[in-house]
This record gives structure tokens, C-alpha cells and sequence, in this order.
């Protein structure tokens, strides 16, 4: 059984999605529970990999098993689980899962009468996500990443009005990214011969300073910034999150990003190496000016915003800076940094969205001057925002403070000064809304145990929303307590050995 | 160094940790809601002052709880500096308690058990701060004292507590984040260790230009030390109930800060460094002695009661620091002495503005001419800690501030002797014109005085307290320069 393990995560989100679509067409009510049933096993999946990668290394698995023979490894794809995606499986497979539960209500009412095929879209998405992140073959990668990308511009177009221009400009961007990163993939085995990524990294050395490799390597760079709205190809993220329907934004804001960077991270570490980055210095300087560019940009964006969903869009892409920035320092506590935000940002976007969702349930609406007096409306809701803010702003010991501190402490080694006040700067805007909203949804309003005031009702969100939302917020302080366990035990191993004495 | 491994400490935070659980569950019964924290305070005392014994005999309880980064966890260590702040805190917090339930039930307000939740968790954090055994567990609680307190700021929700309260958080966390978090990660990326110990952690040859930029980044991210030019908050903070400005404003909230800076210093740093590097120390001396002027300067031309004594706070404040600048045994022994004398002279004063205000409104000090001869009991008071912060016998404020201008003779710093002895007297000329006018100047305003009524007992008591424990302080010094000078001992020894 152990050996089956690593298929078992894709397998379960895929036959979910063509169950769900299977029953969407007579028995509509079947699907959710498929789904959730899929991403379950997938959870189990990838959490019991955790442990076994943790102890034991990296698993191999050769789909159908092609490749195990002398000749094959051409043909053959090979998915593996290592020290580099294990964590970030589990953190996808189990935020769809927890996702897939939270959204139920929301889909019943937001998208009444057009939720038939949603769970089987929901479902597809989260297989591409996962077959992104855990495939071994470049070109399969790209394979999974337009059925990532196909899945999510229909989740996008759910919404109404707006929605469609938004996914349209989604779509031209996605589909310039994933052409960018297949010609990449092209040059890259025009001059290896092989799309296997073990193959290709033992191979990439003794080519030495290729052209055709280094143009093959920005390539897939670009296709990838494409992918997760780097700066400055970050123009239809906002809107397109904004105006998706909550369910859809709640799924893709925490997961689709955070897997296109996994992307350029398996890239920049195993496909090419640090080696190949530390000898392009120029691109290097280049990149972290960006990745500063995108923390500022976006955090005072985000401070201009009147709509929650926007604003936490613009909150997304400031973090996408933290973690390129982070990437490209190219040193133990930068890399470090940047493997452990993936995951944590990851849990505070998902965190974030569901808190908001919640409150677009109740209130209709994120506009923030509708706040006011919600904490006394969905106090648990907002105590879940409340550490979900707090995380991202960095505050101990959240897990958003643990990987800005490797962040920092990578950059500050460096010497990269620019890196470290965009990365200061982002926190205390973070800081600025959190309170704003505070004053916002608490102060404005007459206090109303005060005699004399108007009693606000309580209206809370259901608890199938409430629970998922809280466990999440919950689960930031325990991700951030158990930082150092993971760097210990796994992330220091994904680390290249270059850069572990 | 003996250290001795305990679970005690992490219960003593526990106490009010579990306590303000119980606040927040028993909302609805507020005679057991407050019985709740006494008997938290009286437990969390109890245990403190069984840590006593083997402190001062120069052993260390120590605990660590996990691992956060490699080499750094969330640890806690009890050391004499640590437990003389923690018994401060704690003692103050009863009587603080008392005269809340005083203030704020026959005002009928709102929101009392978020108030006294808050309360308590701000207790929690300001004991961790104390316990805390290295840089990073220190900066968690620092953290959580900011954020706990907010509410308690804002505690009445108009115009004027949002703005004191954007104020607040503004300077303390943006200081904390802008200066003192990057400080912090610098040392640790430098020396791969946070852990306070005697001597600091950096090695030898470390540039002075670096350290020096460190020093000023923490210096001034501990905003909550009122080191000026970051010190705006604290007089804004005044907006908030009279209770939190006594306990937290005087006490538990600006000592976070100045012990803070103390464990940077001293743990971080080393006294020996200071001591050795002039340019260092300078830049300490001279902020602080910069502060202690213009801040007791400022106080002068204060009428809002309250206003004055934060001024006067933040003066007081930079002895401390100053102190501990001067790197010398006594300096350092002093600073950590000024600790507990500020603090109960401090705390006496406002609970006696709070009085006053309860029984007439006043908030002004133009408006109090004449209240001595109605409320002589809460004026005395006035005058005891009046008396302490300025360092007079026979209070505690004269035996620190004794320590201080010795230790600054000792130093390279003599220039500090006068600052001392200027700012004493300019205390004496913000304070003792208080007490004079309203003891012996005709009432401003008779009709108001007329009207006022005696402030319940609840709240009168606690001055009793505290200001009895001002010249108690005088008389029983010895007990407590026993735990300055074993924290001095400690980090000053080669």
C-alpha cells in the first residue's frame, strides 16, 4: 500500500471530479459528498506521506511502470513525494478538503440553481493543483497546470457581471504564462533530452553556461510569474478573486498561487540549481527588486481598498513578494523562509478568505464601511479574522511571524536592506487595516451594552462555516509552534545540499 | 550558575492566564468574576515569593517549553531583576483591583468584563516579559501586552479613546516592528543566539558602528520605555480608565519597556561592553538624559492632571535607563531599584487623580485648588507619592535615586550626577505646587467642591495601601536592594 500512496493523492480529487460531474447530471445533491469523500482520502494520503518522507526520504512512483525499465525514463512519468512537496500536498489536499466543507452553504445560496457541476470544477481544480506539486516530469507539470487553470477560469466565471471580464483577462494572462513556461520546457529538452527532473538536474551541470538552457530557465521564470501574479504580471489577480463567487476565491486565493510557486521553487532548486542562480547575478539583484517593488506596491494598494475582497487580494499579492523575494536571496534562511511561507500562507489566505466569507454570508456584502458593528454581530468570526490579521501582520507566535523571521534573517545575511524594509513596511500596512477594521466594526458604533443603545442582534455565521473558519485560524498558532519541528525534520532536507554543511 | 529546573515559572504566568478564562466565563456574576482575580493575585504572590529565597541566594529557575528557531525557544528564566518586576506587578495588581471594582461599578460601566479579562491577560504578559529567558520569548509578550491592552485604551469607545488608542498602537507596535524586530533578527543572524546572559552575546572585535545602530534600533523599539522622540503614545493613553493608567500607565506597561532595554543591555549587550566601549554608553546616557529634562520641562507646563504625571512618567523612566547606561554595579543596582520605588510612588499618585475625579470630575489641576481641606486623606496620599517619585525621605524614591547619583559618580559619565539632581528638582517644582494649592489656595471653582461627594471606600483604601507602601519602601530598602544588587552582581561580575 505504501507504494500506491503518492497516486492515491491524485487519484482521489480526479475520480471525485468525474463522479460529482457524473451525478451532477441526474443527482445533483450527490456531488458534494463525492468530492468531500476524494479529498478526505487525499488528505490521508498526503499526511500519512508526511510522515513517511519524514522518516524514511523521498518516494518514487512510475505511472503504469513505465520507466523502471532500462530505455523507459523518456516516456515514463514519474510522480514523486520529497522533502520539497510533501508538506505543501498536505497543506493543498487538506485546505480543499476543509474548503470543500465550508462552502456548502455558500454555494447553496450564492450560486442557487447553478451549483449542478461546481464540487466537480472545485474537485479538478484541486487535482491539478496537486499534480502540479507532486509530479516529477516537467512537461506533465504544464499538463496539470492548464487543468488547473481551464478549471479555475470556469470557477471564476460563476460569478455574475464583472466576473466574466475578470476571467477573461484571467485567461489571457494563465494562457501567456503557460505558454511562456512550454516553450521553456521546450528549450530545456531540446538541450537535455529528457523532461524527467532528476534526469534534467543531473544533466543541467555538465552543460555548463548554455544559452539555450538560460533562455529555457527564464522562460519557465516568466511562465510561472505569469502564473501566480508576480509583479509586474499581477494585474488580473484582484479583480479576478473580487469578483469570483466567495466559494471560488475561498479555494483558489490560498491554493493557486502558493502552487505556481512551488513552481519556480522546484525550478530554481532541483531542476536548475543554486549553483545557476548564484552565477546570474544580474537576474538575481533584478528579481529581489521586484519581489521589494511587489511587497510595497501591493501593501499600499491594499491599504486604498473599500472592499474586503479586494483588499485581501491585494494582501495576497504582497505575499507572492515575500516568497519570490525569499527564493531568490538563494541562502539557507532566505530558502528556508520562502518553503515555509508557501505553507503558512497558504493556511492565512485560506484563513482569511473563509472569515471573509463568512461575513459576506451574513452581511451580503465586504464593503468596509458595512462593517460597522459586526464584531458584536459575528464575534467568533471576527476572533478568527482578528489571528488571522495577526498572522499576517506577523505577530508571535503566529506562523506568518516565523517565516518572516527566516525571511528577514536571510535578507539581513545577504545584505539585501531593500528586502527588509518592504518586508517591515508590508507588516505595519497589515497592521494599519487590521485596526482600521477594528475601529471600523467595533468603535463605530454605540456600545451596545450600554443602556439606552440599540442592541445589535447576534447573527453568526452556521457553524458548518464557522467550524472550518475557526480551525483554521486555529491551526495558524500550531503551524507557528510547530515551525521549528518542520524545518528541523523536513524543510532543512529540501534545502540543496550546496547550502547545508 | 546554579539553575535550578522548574515548572514554576510557566505556572506563575498560567495563574492569571487561567483566571482570565474564568473573567470571560463568569461575566454575569461580578462578585465571583472579581473574586477570581484575587484569588489569582494571591496565588501568583504566593508563588512568586517561594522563588524568593533561592534567587537571592544567585540561583536561577529556569524552563524551556519548545523550540521556535534553531538555538532559541520559548523559555522562561527567574532571576532577581525578573522576580523583583514580577512582585512589583503582582503586589500592585491587588489594590489596583480594588480600587476598579471602586471606580468602575457605581459609574455602572460598560463592557466591566472585557475590562478586567484584559486586565488580567495584560498581567500575564507583563509577568512573562519578566520571566523571559531570552530576546525572542521576551518580544512574544511584549507583543501581547500591546495588543491586550488596546481594549483597555479604548475602553470608552468615543472619538477622543480612538485616537488615543491609534496613537497607542501606532507608536508600540510600529516601533516594535520597524525597529526592535529587525534588531533583534540582526543579532541573532550575528551571533545565533538571543539568550540573555552576563557579557551579552556578541563576540569580541563585533564593529562598533553595527553595535551602535543596534543599540539606537532597540533602545527605540522599546517605545514603551517613553524614550523620546517615540513617547506621544503615552500621554494620549490617558484617555483610558483611571485603573489602567495607574497599574498599566505607571507600572506594568512603561516597565515592560524600561525592563526591556535593561535585559538588552545587560543580557544582550553586557555591561562590561558598555563599560569598555564609552561611545555606547554615551548614546544611552544621552537619550535618556535628554528625555529626563525636556519630559520633566514639559510636565511643568501640563494642567491636565493626568497629563502631567505621564510626562512625569516618562521622565522617570529615562532614570532607569540612564542607570543601567551608566554601566557601573551601583548604577545598575539602582536603576533596578528605581523599578519598584517609581512604580508604588507612581501608581499612588494616580489612583488619587482617579479619586479625585471620581468625587468631583476634575480633571485639571486649576480645578483642585482648595480640595485638600475637603478630602484631606486623598491629598496626603497625593503628597506621599508625590514625595517618592521626587526622592524624599522618608520614601522609597530617595534610596533609588541615592543609588543613582552614586552610580554616576563611579561612572565615565559624571555630567549625569547634574542631570539627576536638575530633573529631582524640577519634580519637586511640577509636584509639591499641587499639593500647596490644594492645601492652602482658595478654591477656584467652591460650587464644584460644594457638590462633592466622598469617593467610596473601595476606592480610598487602595491609596492607603500604596502610599503606606512608599514609606514602608524607606524603611525595609534593604529587602530590596538585596534583589537589585544580586541582578547587578550577577551581569556586572567578570
Amino acid at each position: 500500500m505504501r507504494e500506491q500512496l503518492p497516486i492515491v493523492i491524485i487519484l482521489g480529487p480526479l475520480l471525485g471530479a468525474v463522479l460529482a460531474a457524473f451525478t451532477g447530471w441526474f443527482r445533483p445533491k450527490l456531488s458534494h459528498p463525492l468530492v468531500v469523500v476524494g479529498l478526505a482520502i487525499s488528505f490521508a494520503a498526503a499526511l500519512k506521506l508526511v510522515f513517511i518522507v519524514a522518516a524514511v526520504g523521498a518516494q518514487e512512483y512510475w505511472l503504469g511502470g513505465w520507466g523502471t525499465k532500462p530505455g523507459h525514463g523518456v516516456v515514463g512519468i514519474q510522480i514523486t513525494v520529497d522533502h520539497l512537496n510533501t508538506l505543501l500536498l498536505a497543506a493543498v489536499s487538506g485546505i480543499a478538503l476543509l474548503t470543500a466543507l465550508y462552502t456548502k452553504r455558500l454555494v447553496d445560496t450564492e450560486l442557487a440553481g447553478r451549483q449542478r457541476y461546481f464540487y466537480a470544477l472545485f474537485s479538478l481544480l484541486v487535482t491539478g493543483l496537486l499534480g502540479i506539486t507532486i509530479t516529477g516530469d516537467i512537461f506533465n507539470l504544464y499538463v496539470f497546470m492548464e487543468i488547473a487553470a481551464l478549471s479555475s477560469y470556469a470557477l471564476i466565471a460563476y460569478g455574475r457581471g464583472r466576473a466574466y471580464m475578470a476571467a477573461f483577462n484571467y485567461l489571457i494572462m494563465g494562457t501567456m504564462g503557460a505558454c511562456l513556461y512550454l516553450l521553456g520546457v521546450g528549450f530545456v529538452f531540446a538541450k537535455t533530452g529528457t523532461l524527467n527532473i532528476d534526469d534534467v538536474s543531473a544533466i543541467v551541470p555538465a552543460l555548463g553556461q548554455s544559452q539555450a538552457l538560460f533562455v529555457g530557465f527564464v522562460l519557465i521564470l516568466l511562465g510561472a510569474w505569469a502564473k501566480m501574479a508576480f509583479f509586474p504580471f499581477h494585474g488580473w489577480l484582484p479583480n479576478a478573486y473580487a469578483h469570483a463567487p466567495t466559494a471560488s476565491a475561498a479555494l483558489l486565493a490560498p491554493l493557486a498561487t502558493k502552487v505556481a510557486v512551488y513552481t519556480m521553487l522546484r525550478v530554481m532548486v532541483t531542476v536548475y540549481s543554486i549553483d545557476y542562480i548564484n552565477h546570474s547575478p544580474g537576474i538575481q539583484s533584478a528579481v529581489l527588486y521586484l519581489s521589494s517593488i511587489a511587497i510595497v506596491v501591493a501593501s499600499f494598494f491594499s491599504l486604498t481598498q473599500t472592499n474586503l475582497k479586494k483588499l485581501a487580494s491585494y494582501i495576497v499579492l504582497s505575499e507572492i513578494g515575500y516568497m519570490v523575494g525569499g527564493a531568490w536571496l538563494a541562502n539557507k534562511p532566505g530558502l528556508t523562509g520562502a518553503m515555509v511561507h508557501v505553507v503558512a500562507d497558504a493556511a492565512m489566505t485560506s484563513a482569511l478568505f473563509m472569515a471573509i466569507g463568512c461575513i459576506v454570508y451574513r452581511l451580503g456584502q465586504a464593503q468596509l464601511d458595512d462593517l460597522k458593528g459586526v464584531f458584536f454581530k459575528m464575534p467568533v468570526t471576527m476572533a478568527a479574522f482578528v489571528v488571522t490579521m495577526a498572522a499576517l501582520i506577523g505577530v508571535p507566535p503566529t506562523c506568518g511571524f516565523f517565516s518572516k523571521w527566516y525571511l528577514i534573517q536571510g535578507a539581513a545575511q545577504a545584505g539585501v536592506w531593500h528586502f527588509v524594509v518592504a518586508l517591515l513596511l508590508s507588516s505595519l500596512v497589515k497592521a494599519i487595516i487590521l485596526f482600521r477594521i477594528i475601529e471600523i466594526g467595533y468603535n463605530r458604533v454605540p456600545h451596545p451594552a450600554i443602556e439606552g443603545n440599540p442592541a445589535i442582534p447576534r447573527n453568526e455565521a452556521p457553524l458548518s462555516m464557522l467550524i472550518p473558519t475557526v480551525a483554521m485560524a486555529l491551526g495558524l498558532i500550531a503551524l507557528g509552534l510547530g515551525t521549528s519541528t518542520l524545518v528541523n525534520t523536513i524543510i532543512t532536507k529540501a534545502l540543496p545540499a550546496a547550502l547545508t554543511p | 550558575m546554579d539553575t535550578i529546573h522548574s515548572f514554576t515559572p510557566v505556572w506563575i504566568i498560567l495563574t492569571s492566564a487561567v483566571a482570565a478564562l474564568l473573567i470571560a466565563l463568569l461575566g454575569r456574576w461580578p462578585n465571583l468574576r472579581e473574586s477570581c482575580i484575587f484569588v489569582a493575585a494571591a496565588i501568583k504572590l504566593g508563588l512568586l515569593l517561594s522563588l524568593a529565597p533561592a534567587v537571592l541566594d544567585g540561583k536561577l529557575y529556569e524552563f524551556e517549553v519548545m523550540e521556535l528557531l534553531p538555538n532559541v525557544g520559548l523559555a522562561f528564566k527567574v532571576d532577581a531583576l525578573g522576580l523583583l518586576f514580577a512582585l512589583v506587578s503582582v503586589s500592585l495588581w491587588i489594590p489596583t483591583t480594588i480600587f476598579s471594582i471602586g471606580f468602575l461599578r457605581p459609574l455602572k460601566r460598560h463592557a466591566q468584563t472585557r475590562f478586567f479579562f484584559f486586565f488580567t491577560i495584560a498581567i500575564s504578559s507583563a509577568v512573562g516579559v519578566a520571566f523571559s529567558a531570552n530576546l525572542l520569548t521576551l518580544f512574544i509578550f511584549y507583543e501581547a501586552l500591546s495588543l491586550s491592552t488596546y481594549p483597555l485604551v479604548t475602553h470608552h469607545q468615543d472619538d477622543d479613546a480612538i485616537k488615543g488608542g491609534r496613537k497607542y498602537l501606532t507608536y508600540l507596535l510600529g516601533t516594535s516592528i520597524a525597529f526592535a524586530l529587525p534588531a533583534m533578527i540582526i543579532v541573532y543572524q550575528q551571533t545565533g543566539n538571543l539568550d540573555f546572559a552576563n557579557g551579552g552575546v556578541f563576540a569580541s572585535g563585533t564593529s562598533t558602528a553595527l553595535l551602535a545602530v543596534l543599540l539606537v534600533m532597540f533602545l527605540f523599539g522599546f517605545a514603551k520605555a517613553g524614550l523620546m522622540p517615540f513617547h506621544a503614545w503615552l500621554p494620549g493613553a490617558m484617555v483610558a480608565p483611571a485603573p489602567v493608567s495607574a497599574l498599566l500607565h505607571a507600572v506594568a506597561v512603561v516597565k515592560v519597556g524600561v525592563f526591556s532595554i535593561i535585559r538588552v543591555l545587560t543580557g544582550i549587550f553586557g555591561v562590561d561592553l558598555l563599560a569598555n566601549t564609552p561611545s555606547l554608553s554615551t548614546i544611552v546616557c544621552v537619550l535618556a538624559g535628554i528625555t529626563l529634562i525636556v519630559a520633566s520641562l514639559i510636565a511643568l507646563t501640563q494642567d491636565n492632571l493626568k497629563s502631567r504625571l505621564a510626562y512625569s512618567t516618562i521622565g522617570q523612566l529615562s532614570y532607569i535607563i540612564l542607570g543601567v547606561g551608566l554601566a557601573t554595579k551601583i548604577g545598575v543596582a539602582g536603576a533596578a531599584l528605581h523599578i519598584p520605588m517609581h512604580a508604588f510612588g507612581k501608581i499612588t499618585l494616580f489612583l488619587c487623580a482617579g479619586a479625585i475625579y471620581q468625587a468631583c470630575g476634575a480633571k485639571r489641576i486649576s480645578e483642585i485648588h482648595g480640595l485638600g481641606r475637603k478630602f484631606p486623606l486623598t491629598m496626603t496620599a497625593f503628597f506621599i507619592g508625590s514625595l517618592c517619585v521626587i526622592g524624599l525621605p522618608p520614601t522609597g524614591g530617595f534610596v533609588s535615586k541615592w543609588y543613582l547619583l552614586n552610580g554616576s559618580l563611579d561612572s565615565a559619565q559624571q555630567w549625569a550626577f547634574a542631570v539627576f539632581l536638575t530633573s529631582s528638582l524640577l519634580n519637586a517644582a511640577y509636584f509639591l505646587p499641587i499639593v500647596y494649592k490644594a492645601f492652602f489656595a482658595a478654591p477656584t471653582d467652591a460650587a464644584r467642591l460644594d457638590k462633592a461627594k466622598e469617593p467610596p471606600l473601595l476606592t480610598i483604601v487602595p491609596l492607603f495601601i500604596t502610599s503606606a507602601g512608599c514609606v514602608l519602601l524607606f524603611f525595609f530598602s534593604d529587602k530590596l536592594f538585596q534583589f537589585a544588587n544580586t541582578f547587578a552582581e550577577m551581569y556586572t561580575a567578570q
